[in-house]
């Protein structure tokens, strides 16, 4: 049987506790002195699944793919620090998601892979869309939101998030999977991990044609809160009072 | 022209936040002059034509029982075609767990541009441009869609569901399906509000001390009618199940009352509540970041704090 391959789409964050501002008239993020991460649902449950696959089954191939210009290689070699035997830099600023989505599902019919996750979504634009949009491009199953995942042959075992509980899926591959937060545990790259990822090759491809279908015409920070209004801890019941006669929240 | 509402269900019961988008689409429809109409995949349990209630005339029905569970890819063709046959503009998903499974995918393959997680109606003066949180809540873009047709996932708990008179036709909706997943099992939490859909929270962290001290908690999300969660150190620790656990790598929610008992509220928590309408924090440390990120407050011993609000709302709800 031929060797399993993977492809895993990582995508470039600004990280958790950055501050958020916007230059150009507030239509760009202001990404200057801001520390950049792999997105963590990309890292942390995503790659790592794939890297415990390899480690069960030492036949898996596991491809990583991104889409953005050169300072993104430094998070693409960190992805390849915790696993991964190859990796793709599609050369081009993503746009918008079906942009991204049109980058990624190129690589993925060059790749021809059995498997794609990718993270659930983004902690910058939050879409929660790539997965979906490349699963259509690429005519495949989809099961967003896993919180397990289990390979069994040509065939795959997810255990989905739905509303109040979860559902377990079998779906037949090759197919794409969006992973959160249960289908794995974060992992400290370790120092053979970083040597390693130094000679593993990546790749930097030229985009293709794709359209950009939406464009952000302004970004807003919300409005400062009015501060927070204590009740003595002596009289929970006037905040009761408060939150039905003034908040109204019930 | 008209705008297409995905009506989305489980287990025989429309979910809330179809009503939703019902109304959120119907609203719409009025506001670009056409008419709203919506799709339904599979079967429920109530009178679909009582749908109408929040606003459709029409109702497009694939009444297959294999519909009845998700395959996002069979979904998406079903309502791209329809979509395609009923000349429809605008399509409306909620965004949830099924609609983020099938909004991207109908978006791509009718090419259309998609915002996902809309807040508010489209600004529709010059432009279509829709309003949506970016950076975990703590922004928001108002994004443009520069295609004709356009496809929005509404976040939930962010448009208010609007019943007024009225009755759906329902037209049955030929399609085939194939599905490709197979549903093996699903469990659910019963007689519980789902947190995505709940309209008040109460959530506790690690200042509870264990999940032994959980009864009040739930005694005062019982008497609020409101769900349960808990901090990503409390599902860590296994004091509370995984499904409520709250923040960056859970669950965001946008509930109208957010409870936080015992949390500091790390960036990291925040980022999956700070959409909520008001927040209410009560912890004994005064300098927990929390309270600069709550509407009301209580610095104090949540054990003392806690059975007196659950007192103060039986007393307000008239419950002995």
């Amino acid at each position: 049987m031929r060797a399993m391959k993977i492809l895993v789409c990582i995508s470039k964050t600004p990280d958790t506790t950055a501050k958020i501002s916007f230059t150009q008239n507030n239509t760009k993020f202001a990404g200057d002195g801001v520390q950049w991460i792999i997105n963590p649902y990309d890292e942390w449950y995503s790659l790592v699944r794939a890297v415990e696959l390899k480690e069960k089954d030492p036949s898996v191939v596991i491809h990583l793919a991104t889409v953005g210009l050169a300072d993104t290689e430094p998070i693409i070699r960190k992805a390849l620090a915790i696993g991964g035997d190859e990796a793709f830099r599609v050369n081009a600023e993503s746009a918008d998601s079906y942009y991204v989505a049109a980058q990624l599902a190129e690589v993925a019919r060059q790749g021809g892979y059995d498997l794609i996750f990718t993270g659930k979504e983004t902690i910058d634009y939050n879409g929660s869309s790539i997965g979906g949009m490349l699963a259509e491009l690429l005519d495949l199953p989809y099961i967003p939101l896993a919180v397990k995942f289990e390979l069994n042959g040509t065939t795959a075992t997810v255990t989905r998030e739905i509303e109040g509980g979860e559902e377990t899926d079998e779906v037949s591959l090759p197919a794409v999977v969006s992973c959160q937060k249960g289908v794995a545990e974060q992992r400290i790259p370790n120092m053979k991990g970083i040597m390693g990822a130094r000679s593993r090759p990546l790749k930097v491809l030229e985009p293709v044609a794709a359209d950009t279908l939406t464009s952000v015409v302004v970004f807003e920070l919300p409005p400062a809160k009015a501060g927070v209004k204590l009740v003595p801890a002596d009289n929970p019941a006037e905040l009761i009072r408060l939150l039905h006669e003034e908040a109204k929240v019930f | 022209m008209s705008v297409l509402i995905f009506i989305d269900h489980s287990d025989g019961h429309v979910k809330k936040a179809s009503l939703e988008v019902l109304s959120y689409g119907a609203a719409l429809a009025g506001q670009l002059g056409v008419a709203a109409e919506g799709i339904l995949l599979g079967t429920v349990d109530s009178d679909l034509a009582a749908l109408g209630r929040y606003g459709v005339k029409k109702i497009h029905q694939a009444a297959q029982e294999t519909l009845n569970h998700l395959d996002a890819q069979v979904f998406a063709r079903i309502i791209a075609d329809a979509a395609t046959a009923t000349g429809a503009t605008v399509l409306v998903f909620p965004n949830n767990v099924n609609g983020k499974a099938v909004a991207p995918r109908v978006a791509a393959r009718l090419k259309a541009g998609l915002v996902s997680g809309a807040l508010a109606l489209p600004d529709t003066k010059n432009g279509f441009v829709v309003r949506k949180n970016v950076f975990s809540g703590k922004a928001f873009a108002n994004v443009s869609i520069n295609t004709p047709t356009k496809v929005i996932a509404l976040n939930p708990n962010s448009y208010p569901v609007k019943e007024t008179e009225g009755s759906a036709e329902i037209v049955p909706l030929a399609a085939t399906a194939a599905p490709k997943v197979k549903v093996v099992s699903t469990t659910q939490a019963s007689g519980q509000v789902p947190l995505t859909e709940a309209e008040i929270v109460v959530s506790g962290g690690r200042g509870l001390k264990g999940p032994e001290n959980w009864g009040m908690i739930e005694e005062l999300a019982k008497v609020l009618g409101a769900a349960t969660a808990c901090s990503r150190p409390v599902a860590d620790a296994h004091w509370r199940p995984h499904n409520e656990h709250v923040g960056q790598t859970g669950i965001a929610i946008a509930p109208n009352l957010y409870i936080a008992i015992g949390i500091s509220g790390a960036i990291q928590h925040l980022a999956g509540v700070n959409r909520s309408k008001i927040i209410v924090v009560v912890n004994k440390d005064p300098e927990a970041p929390f309270f600069k990120a709550a509407d009301y407050g209580i610095v104090g011993d949540a054990f003392e704090v806690v059975p007196k609000m659950i007192e103060a709302v039986k007393k307000l709800k008239g419950i002995a």
